[in-house]
C-alpha cells in the first residue's frame, strides 16, 4: 500500500503537476491562436513572438518595479507588470494591424497570404525582442518560491517520495482558470462578445446585422495579445525566459489550437492539455514508478522511457499529423485547414 | 412616388450586365413578388435595391431619398431589412441570440420586440435556448425573418424565403409574411414557387433576361393567360 502511493506521489510530481501547468499554459497560448482564427480566419504565426514580446514588456517592467522596491512578496512582481505588459503588447499588436492586415483586408487578401505576412511580422518581432533582451536566459520569478516544499511534505506524509508544488506552477493553475473563466463569460454574456461570435460564425450575416467588422478584428487582437502576455509570463515564471523558446513553442501551441479544432474556444483548451500530457508522458522515465509497483526481482533496469526529452516536439508533430490525417476539424468540430 | 422604388437598374458582377432597366417599386403595407424563369436575375434586383451590387445606371430610392450609393450595412440603418436565399442565421449561436444579433444596431431596449418576434414564430420561443443550426429547414428561415425583424425595419426584404421547406411549411411561412405586411412593412420577396406567392401578392414582376415583362397585381397576373402559358406551368 506504502509503495502505491509512493509511486502515486512520484507520478504526481513528476508528471501531473507539471503536465497540468505545462497544458494551462498551452491552453492560454492556443485560445489566443484560435480566436484570431475564428476572426480574421487565418493562423497567425506570429503569436509564439507577440509571447515573447508580452513576456519580455513584462520582464522590463518587473526589473523597473523591483530596483524601486515594488513587491508582492510572497507572490512574484511579474504578477503586477503583467497589466503594463498586456498595454505595451496589445499596441504593439494594433500597430502591427494597422500596418500589415489592415491593407490585406482592404484588398481582401486570400488567407495565405495573411498566413505569410505572419510569419514575416515574427522574424520582425523575433529580432526586436533579441535586440532589446538578448538571446539569453532570464530567470525573472521572485518571492515564495514553493506552495508545498518536497522535503517537508515527505515530513509530512511519512513517504519516501514527497510532492513539490511550485508557485510559479500553483499561479499557472489559478490564473488560467480566471482567465478562462473571463473569457468565455466575455464571449458568452457581452454584446461585443456576441458580436465576435457572430462574426466568425457568418460573417456576411454579420454585416447585414450592422456589426462593424473593424471593431470586432481590434476587440480580438486586444484579446489575443492579453491572452499571449499572461500565458508567455506564466511560462517565463515557470520555466524562465528565452526568445528561442518562446518561438518554439509556436509548435505545441498549433497543435493544441487544431487539435481542439481551429476556431473553438473550449478546443483549445482541450488540446492544450492533450498535448502537454501526451509530451510529459511520453518523455517520462517510468522506472522508478514501476520499481515501486512491481516485485524487486522484475524492476526493470532501463529507464522506461519511450522518447528522449530532446524529441518531446516530436511528440506534438506527431499528434498534429495524426489528427490531420484522421480529424481535419479537431476534437469539438472547429473549422477544417 | 413608390416607398421604395429601384428605378430603371441596370448593371451587373462586373462583367455583361444582369439587369437592363428593371424598375421594381414596393409600398408600405404591400407584398411585392419578383418571379421569373432561373437566370432571369430575380435575386440579382433585390440585390441591387440592397446595395449588394452596384448599378451603373439608374437609382434607388427610399421614402424618396436616394440611397443608389449606400452600402447594405447603411441601408439597413435606414430601416430595410433583407433575409438572404442561405446561410441566413447564425448557426452556432442560439435563437435568442441571433435576434439580438439582428437588433445589434439598435441602442433602446428590444426586449418587447424579440416578444412580438416569438407572438409571430411561437416555436422560436419554445427553442429559444437552442443553436439555430439545430433547427429544421422551415424553422430556421423563421429565424432568419425574426432577426431581421428586430431592427424594426420599414421594408423587408426575402429572398427565396421558402426554397427548400415542405408546402405546408411554405403555406404557413406565407400566412406569417401576410401577417408581417399588415403592421405596416413593405414586403418584397422573390420567388421560387410563383403560383402560390402571386396568389398573396399585391404587385408582381415578372422578369425575363434582367428586364420587367409584365408587371401587374398578383391577381391578374394570375389571371393573366400568357402568363400563366409560360411561366405558370399552363392551366
Amino acid at each position: 500500500m506504502h509503495d502505491v502511493l509512493n509511486a502515486f506521489m512520484l507520478l504526481s510530481n513528476f508528471l501531473i503537476v507539471p503536465a497540468t501547468a505545462y497544458g494551462s499554459q498551452l491552453a492560454l497560448g492556443a485560445l489566443g491562436v484560435t480566436l484570431v482564427y475564428g476572426i480574421l480566419r487565418f493562423s497567425n504565426f506570429a503569436h509564439g513572438d507577440t509571447m515573447a514580446f508580452g513576456t519580455m514588456s513584462v520582464i522590463l517592467v518587473t526589473s523597473v518595479f523591483q530596483s524601486m522596491g515594488i513587491g508582492i512578496d510572497p507572490l512574484p512582481t511579474a504578477l503586477l507588470a503583467i497589466p503594463f505588459g498586456i498595454l505595451a503588447t496589445t499596441a504593439m499588436v494594433l500597430i502591427s494591424d494597422r500596418l500589415v492586415y489592415r491593407h490585406q483586408r482592404k484588398v481582401r487578401a486570400a488567407p495565405v497570404v495573411f498566413l505569410i505576412s505572419s510569419i514575416g511580422l515574427m522574424f520582425v518581432l523575433n529580432g526586436l525582442v533579441r535586440f532589446v533582451i538578448g538571446t539569453g536566459d532570464q530567470r525573472f520569478s521572485d518571492g515564495e518560491r514553493f506552495i508545498i516544499r518536497f522535503g517537508e511534505f515527505k515530513k509530512l506524509t511519512g513517504l519516501d517520495e514527497g510532492i513539490a508544488f511550485k508557485t510559479s506552477q500553483g499561479l499557472t493553475i489559478v490564473t488560467a482558470i480566471i482567465v478562462v473563466a473571463a473569457l468565455f463569460w466575455f464571449l458568452d454574456r457581452t454584446r461585443a462578445g456576441k458580436s465576435m461570435r457572430a462574426y466568425s460564425d457568418n460573417e456576411d450575416l454579420a454585416l447585414l446585422s450592422g456589426i462593424n467588422p473593424e471593431r470586432v478584428v481590434m476587440i480580438t487582437w486586444i484579446l489575443s495579445a492579453t491572452l499571449a502576455t499572461i500565458a508567455g509570463t506564466l511560462y517565463g515564471l515557470d520555466k524562465g525566459f528565452k526568445p528561442f523558446t518562446y518561438f518554439q513553442l509556436l509548435l505545441p501551441i498549433f497543435a493544441a489550437a487544431i487539435v481542439g479544432g481551429l476556431g473553438n474556444p473550449l478546443g483549445a483548451i482541450a488540446g492544450g492539455f492533450v498535448i502537454a500530457f501526451s509530451e510529459v508522458t511520453v518523455t517520462y522515465a517510468y522506472k522508478k514508478f514501476l520499481t515501486y509497483l512491481v516485485p524487486e526481482s522484475w524492476a526493470p533496469e532501463g529507464l522506461v522511457q519511450l522518447l528522449s526529452t530532446d524529441y518531446k516536439f516530436a511528440v506534438s508533430f506527431v499528434i498534429l499529423v495524426l489528427v490531420l490525417l484522421f480529424k481535419p476539424t479537431g476534437i469539438f468540430a472547429g473549422k477544417s485547414v | 412616388m413608390s416607398f421604395l422604388i429601384g428605378q430603371s437598374m441596370t448593371g451587373g458582377y462586373g462583367g455583361a450586365d444582369i439587369l437592363n432597366d428593371c424598375t421594381i417599386a414596393v409600398e408600405r403595407g404591400e407584398i411585392a413578388v419578383i418571379v421569373g424563369p432561373n437566370g432571369a436575375g430575380k435575386s440579382t434586383a433585390m440585390k441591387a435595391l440592397f446595395g449588394m451590387l452596384t448599378i451603373r445606371e439608374g437609382a434607388v430610392q427610399l421614402e424618396g431619398q436616394d440611397i443608389t450609393h449606400l452600402t447594405p450595412q447603411d441601408r439597413v440603418a435606414l430601416g430595410m431589412g433583407f433575409v438572404p436565399q442561405t446561410n441566413n442565421v447564425f448557426t452556432s449561436m442560439s435563437v435568442e441570440e441571433n435576434l439580438e444579433m439582428g437588433a445589434f444596431l439598435r441602442k433602446d431596449d428590444f426586449r418587447a420586440t424579440i416578444e412580438q418576434v416569438f407572438d409571430l414564430f411561437p416555436i422560436l420561443k419554445e427553442k429559444r435556448k437552442q443553436p439555430a443550426g439545430q433547427l429544421s429547414g422551415g424553422q430556421r428561415q423563421q429565424v432568419a425573418v425574426g432577426r431581421a425583424l428586430m431592427t424594426q425595419p420599414k421594408v423587408l426584404m426575402l429572398d427565396e424565403p421558402t426554397a427548400g421547406v415542405s408546402p405546408i411549411v411554405m403555406d404557413e411561412l406565407f400566412d406569417r409574411i401576410i401577417e408581417i405586411a399588415r403592421t405596416g412593412i413593405a414586403i418584397l420577396m422573390v420567388e421560387q414557387n410563383a403560383r402560390q406567392a402571386l396568389n398573396i401578392a399585391d404587385k408582381g414582376y415578372v422578369l425575363v433576361q434582367g428586364s420587367n415583362r409584365f408587371t401587374d397585381t398578383g391577381e391578374a397576373l394570375m389571371a393573366n393567360p400568357e402568363v400563366r402559358r409560360t411561366f405558370l406551368g399552363g392551366k
